[in-house]
């Protein structure tokens, strides 16, 4: 029987979506007991979302204060003393779990698996590198604890609707003074968050500047959609960081993805390749982003996105 | 501080589009363009960066690879580090393996800091910074787009998921750089002469007496599944009947 601990995203309120996607990755092994660990500062209402979601048979809970914030430093020694019975823990691959993962698997002595996209058996995943062009197939070894990462876009959420028993526990770990949280800025928005929404709208270089990616908000705001760039509108300044796709940003999997004056660089590509529906609008017919969109349409965007987002009503 | 120690990492240039082997043993790399990592590159720019404004002396680049890397380490010293340590092996070791490897030259080294990407552009792994933290019991502080080094502390700017965040460690500490830290310079000719003559020693994996770490197994590689072709619509209203179609309106 396979024990997998998974380690809660969350901003000290609620559980990160991810964390649905990443139990459900854990399902996939047969004969798993999965048990979700929530290290926090107040763990209440995160651990209740946490023991509703389907396929979890326990959570378990850390609470102090040193766990406001999730500092990976101070993190890894308690997961570490935590994780003894397991044969696997597993985190989202998400920037919480890229930051904290390896420094876990570092401290257990053993190498860790990042973005697993499938579940071939207990100790056996598949999972992209070289920005997704090409899948390898792993083997863990099986005497040793797997740590790894997973990647949501590659799963559904499981259900809610469970509730699981939640349980405090304590652990003997020494938390290092070198790292201290100074503060967070999140970018304000009240559109749908990208990672999970069901709809997003893309926008890339040629929308040109910070003003004219307006057009992209306001065809989001009719769909309801999340907004997304690429790292060459990011890189130009038009929007923030966080609203990257692709290799090095994001990697999403909505309903309807509709990429906006990207030409679809693979490092693009590779953050939205599982997205249900694709819709190009670009100017160049022979811009690469054609080849994987679902419905292309070749036109200056300057038009073709106010005409769409005014046939929208 | 005296000393950065930055790792540069030799990987299939941004520009290639890898192919899988025939046989599905792995990814064709003969022939094909050969890089530093990009994300190292902006590492090292960001040492230069504080060694140029006097805060640090010395910028030392490290490998792990085979004799080959000896191209990228060089082009490294020809940006401007000082000296050059390329850890040999034909093999390519597993990045607990590597990150025990580093220790051993951090120990030699006794760096006040240690950049390097935040992933490499082959293996996607994004592990190496965080992995060599833990083992030397530093701080780690990944994704950063801004260092501010103040004394015997930094404050380090990351970008995360909801947007930016700002933690303060204590030196040394390693830190991963992301796409916004800095824009990597372009290397001049003569500094391509200049740093022929730069030192660039080379230490065999095996003389650091590293404990490999248990291995995961490489069994296979194949090309991701294909999306269906799709559809080329006229207009608007071509774009608007195909998206009710399908049943996205």
């Amino acid at each position: 029987m396979s024990r997998i601990l998974v380690i809660a995203e969350h901003d000290g309120s609620t559980l990160n979506a991810s964390i649905a996607k990443t139990v459900a990755c854990a399902a996939q092994i047969e004969n798993a007991e999965i048990d979700v660990l929530v290290l926090a500062d107040a763990a209440g209402p995160i651990a209740a979302e946490a023991a509703s979601l389907a396929s979890v048979s326990r959570v378990l809970t850390i609470e102090s204060e040193s766990n406001a914030h999730p500092l990976a430093a101070l993190l890894a020694p308690q997961i570490v003393a935590a994780a003894q019975n397991y044969t696997h823990v597993f985190g989202p691959s998400t920037t919480f779990g890229k930051d904290l993962m390896p420094r876990v698997a570092a401290l257990l002595g053993v190498n860790q698996i990042s973005d697993i996209m499938s579940v071939a058996g207990s100790h056996e995943f598949k999972r992209p590198i070289y920005a997704g062009n090409v899948v390898v197939t792993l083997s863990a070894p099986a005497d040793v604890i797997v740590v790894a990462t997973v990647r949501t876009a590659s799963y559904k959420a499981v259900a809610t609707g469970n509730s699981a028993p939640i349980e405090s526990i304590s652990v003997d770990a020494d938390l290092p003074t070198h790292t201290r949280f100074v503060d967070a800025q999140a970018g304000s928005s009240d559109r749908p968050d990208l990672q999970t929404a069901a709809v997003v709208v893309a926008g890339g270089r040629a929308l040109g500047s910070v003003e004219n990616f307006d057009l992209i908000y306001t065809l989001a705001d009719k769909l309801g959609a999340g907004v997304g760039a690429s790292r060459a509108a990011v890189d130009a300044g038009y929007v923030a960081n966080e609203l990257q796709v692709g290799q090095t940003g994001k990697i999403i999997a909505p309903d309807l993805y509709i990429a906006i004056g990207i030409s679809g660089a693979i490092q693009h590509l590779t953050g939205i390749k599982d997205a249900g529906t694709i819709v190009a609008i670009n100017k160049d017919e022979e811009a690469p982003i054609f080849e994987v969109a679902d419905i292309g349409l070749a036109g200056d965007l300057f038009t073709v996105v106010p005409e769409l987002t005014e046939a929208l009503g | 501080m005296d000393k950065i120690l930055v790792g540069l990492k030799r990987v299939v240039d941004y520009n290639v589009r890898v192919r899988v082997k025939s046989d599905g043993s792995g990814v064709e790399t003969d022939g094909v363009k050969m890089s530093i990592n990009p994300f190292d590159e902006i590492a090292l720019e960001e040492a230069l960066r504080i060694k140029e404004s006097g805060g640090a002396s010395e910028i030392v680049v490290v490998s792990v690879g085979t004799s080959e890397a000896q191209q990228q380490l060089r082009t490294g010293l020809a940006m401007g580090a000082d000296r050059a340590i390329l850890i040999t092996t034909d093999d390519a070791p597993d990045v607990l393996s590597c990150a025990r490897a580093l220790l051993e030259i951090v120990n030699r080294e006794d760096p006040g800091l240690v950049i390097v990407g935040k992933q490499a552009i082959d293996d996607d792994n994004a592990q190496t910074g965080q992995m060599l933290a833990a083992l030397w019991g530093r701080p780690q502080a990944t994704c950063a787009s801004k260092i501010e080094l103040d004394g015997d502390k930094a404050i380090i700017t990351r970008e995360i998921d909801v947007g930016m965040e700002r933690i303060e460690i204590d030196l040394p500490a390693v830190v991963t750089a992301d796409l916004r830290l800095n824009e990597p310079r372009y290397v001049k000719l003569p500094d391509i002469m200049k740093a022929k003559k730069k030192p660039l020693d080379e230490i065999a994996f095996a003389e650091l007496g590293v404990e490999a770490g248990p291995q995961i197994a490489h069994s296979s590689y194949e090309p991701p599944s294909e999306r269906d072709k799709g559809v080329m619509v006229d207009d608007v209203q071509g774009l608007v009947t195909s998206l009710k179609d399908r049943g996205l309106l």
